[in-house]
């Protein structure tokens, strides 16, 4: 008999722009609150595994967390920072060692777009030189590719952003809580053409932390247990279109995020129908628009429709970024996926509030994307 | 003025007509740029350096639409003079898609699948008085 995992506890600090506290102590806040949620304290966590990209080394806030000796082990793994945090901390405790610990993950960054460290990406000087170590390229390239291949409207991507506006201004931990019509989205600048300024994410600030115990040993610390079902992590293959890549292979693979929406699907016995709300990487509109097709929720260009109709709002067929996604929230990297996972334990939960996804959902889906091309997959259940 | 590359090694210079310097596996024919000593096709150490073609077709777009962050941009950042560029990436016949600036900006302009010829085009001045120069792929007219 294996194993299985529950998530017992949540916490998270706010996200967006809170000057003068830095992205470390936003990480203790969002522990602080999670333990409290699970009804325990810091030195029940037999583990912890964090990270941050410029925030900081995560093991250094036992400093002020209390210095009680845990195993904790610092991850740094780009965009996948804190979905690769919470995959270790499932298999450790899947493994037995360990009955309850913590995954963590905060940031803090400049405004403005990403600056890439071209040495620290193993790119050579030249190509940030010559303009080209930008992020929003990527997507401005990826996404115009696919509206050519599969023939999705610019209004599609406006509508992405105009709901995830919508859904963030019904979340207090939001950074973005003000309603953006679809046509302010289309007439704001356009930054990396197809893609405008209202369309795409910012860098951020917050933390999150999810504590996780033995799911046979849940009860002990709450009476609505989230049962982990799945956690993967994918890089990407030979073939894919990944960011910051100065050359991309003639032959087409499908990309990382295929192959771990695959692999958790797998692992949790169920399928893309079971799925009752999903959130899925939107570093700008695109990204949600193409992640749907690639998680295996519809057939590539059938998202033009869903979109349309509406059916990916809260109250539609497939709910999508339910918390307004990383548009609204913005990306503070290494807390981004665990954001996620925050926001689907509360919908399990029925939690939500005025953002709840009706009809009591059961199952909920979490992706997340970056670079250099990994993709981490979550699959919750109540 | 005196031009010169942005860096060495990455096309060939000086050259009447430059091209860019790849990786070409030699187990398994796959080609890399830039050159690297590792195949990622079938994970062989074995490359040999190779000089990619200087036409191909637009396989995606963008437009660089704001100033990049300095550093490590080379270019002008002035938010009053900044000019958008134009980025892609070129699929090469038989060898490899390339990402690199366009010489042309203008979405109504930009077809995905036309044709495009490798050119240099220049970054900004060094100290020495120089013109630094950088690749760009432009439209065959």
């Amino acid at each position: 008999m294996s194993i299985e995992v529950a998530i017992v506890g949540i916490g998270m600090h706010e996200f967006g722009r809170t000057e003068g506290v830095s992205g470390m102590d936003q990480g203790v806040v969002a522990v602080r609150r999670a333990c409290a949620d699970a009804g325990l304290k810091w030195d029940d966590m037999q583990f912890a595994f964090g990270g941050s990209q410029a925030a900081g080394a995560a093991d250094t806030m036992v400093s002020q967390l209390g210095l009680t000796g845990l195993q904790f082990i610092n991850v740094a793994n780009g965009c996948a920072t804190g979905g690769s945090a919470l995959f270790s901390a499932y298999n450790t405790i899947r493994s037995g060692v360990f009955d309850v610990g913590i995954a963590i993950g905060f940031d803090k960054h400049e405004r403005g777009a990403f600056r890439i460290n071209t040495k620290g990406a193993g790119l050579g000087d030249w190509y940030g030189a010559s303009g080209l170590a930008l992020t929003t390229q990527f997507f401005g390239m990826k996404i115009n590719r696919y509206m050519h291949e599969y023939g999705i409207t610019q209004s599609s991507l406006a509508k992405v952003s105009e709901k995830a506006f919508r859904n963030g201004a019904q979340n207090p931990m939001a950074w973005r809580r003000k309603p953006i019509s679809e046509q302010e989205v289309l007439d704001s600048a356009m930054l990396s053409y197809p893609l405008t300024q209202y369309m795409f994410c910012s860098p951020g600030e917050g933390g999150v932390a999810l504590v996780l115990a033995r799911a046979d040993k849940a009860h002990l610390y709450t009476d609505k247990p989230i049962y982990l079902k799945a956690a993967a992590v994918r890089s990407r293959r030979f073939g894919s279109f990944e960011v910051l890549a100065p050359s991309i292979a003639l032959e087409h693979n499908a990309g990382p995020t295929v192959d771990a929406s695959k692999a958790a699907f797998e692992m949790a016995g169920i399928g893309p129908e079971d799925i009752d709300v999903a959130q899925l990487q939107d570093t700008e509109s695109g990204a949600e628009i193409m992640h749907m097709a690639e998680n295996g929720f519809c057939e590539h260009g059938e998202q033009e429709f869903m979109i349309q109709a509406g059916e990916t709002e809260i109250g539609g067929k497939f709910p999508v970024n339910t918390d307004g996604g990383c548009l609204a929230n913005g990306e503070p990297v290494g807390a981004s996926g665990l954001r996620q996972v925050y926001e689907n334990v509360l919908q399990l939960r029925g939690q939500a509030g005025a953002r709840q996804v009706p009809n009591d959902p059961k199952v909920a889906y979490t992706h997340v994307y970056g670079a250099p091309g990994i993709s981490g997959v979550t699959i919750l259940s109540r | 003025m005196t031009q010169v590359p942005v860096t060495e090694g990455v096309f060939s210079w000086p050259s009447q007509t430059p091209q860019l310097i790849g990786s070409r596996c030699v187990e398994c024919g796959n080609h890399m740029f830039p050159v690297q000593s590792g195949c990622p096709k079938c994970s062989s150490d074995s490359t040999e350096e190779v000089l990619l073609g200087r036409r191909g077709t637009l396989w995606t777009w963008t437009v660089q639409g704001y100033p990049p962050k300095s550093p490590p941009y080379a270019g002008n950042v002035d938010p009053k003079t900044f000019q958008a560029f134009g980025v892609g990436y070129i699929e090469l016949p038989g060898q490899i898609k390339i990402e690199a600036r366009l010489t042309e900006s203008d979405p109504a302009k930009l077809k995905i699948g036309m044709e495009m010829e490798m050119v240099l085009v220049p970054l900004n001045t060094d100290e020495a008085g120089n013109e630094v120069v950088t690749f760009a792929f432009a439209p065959v007219a």
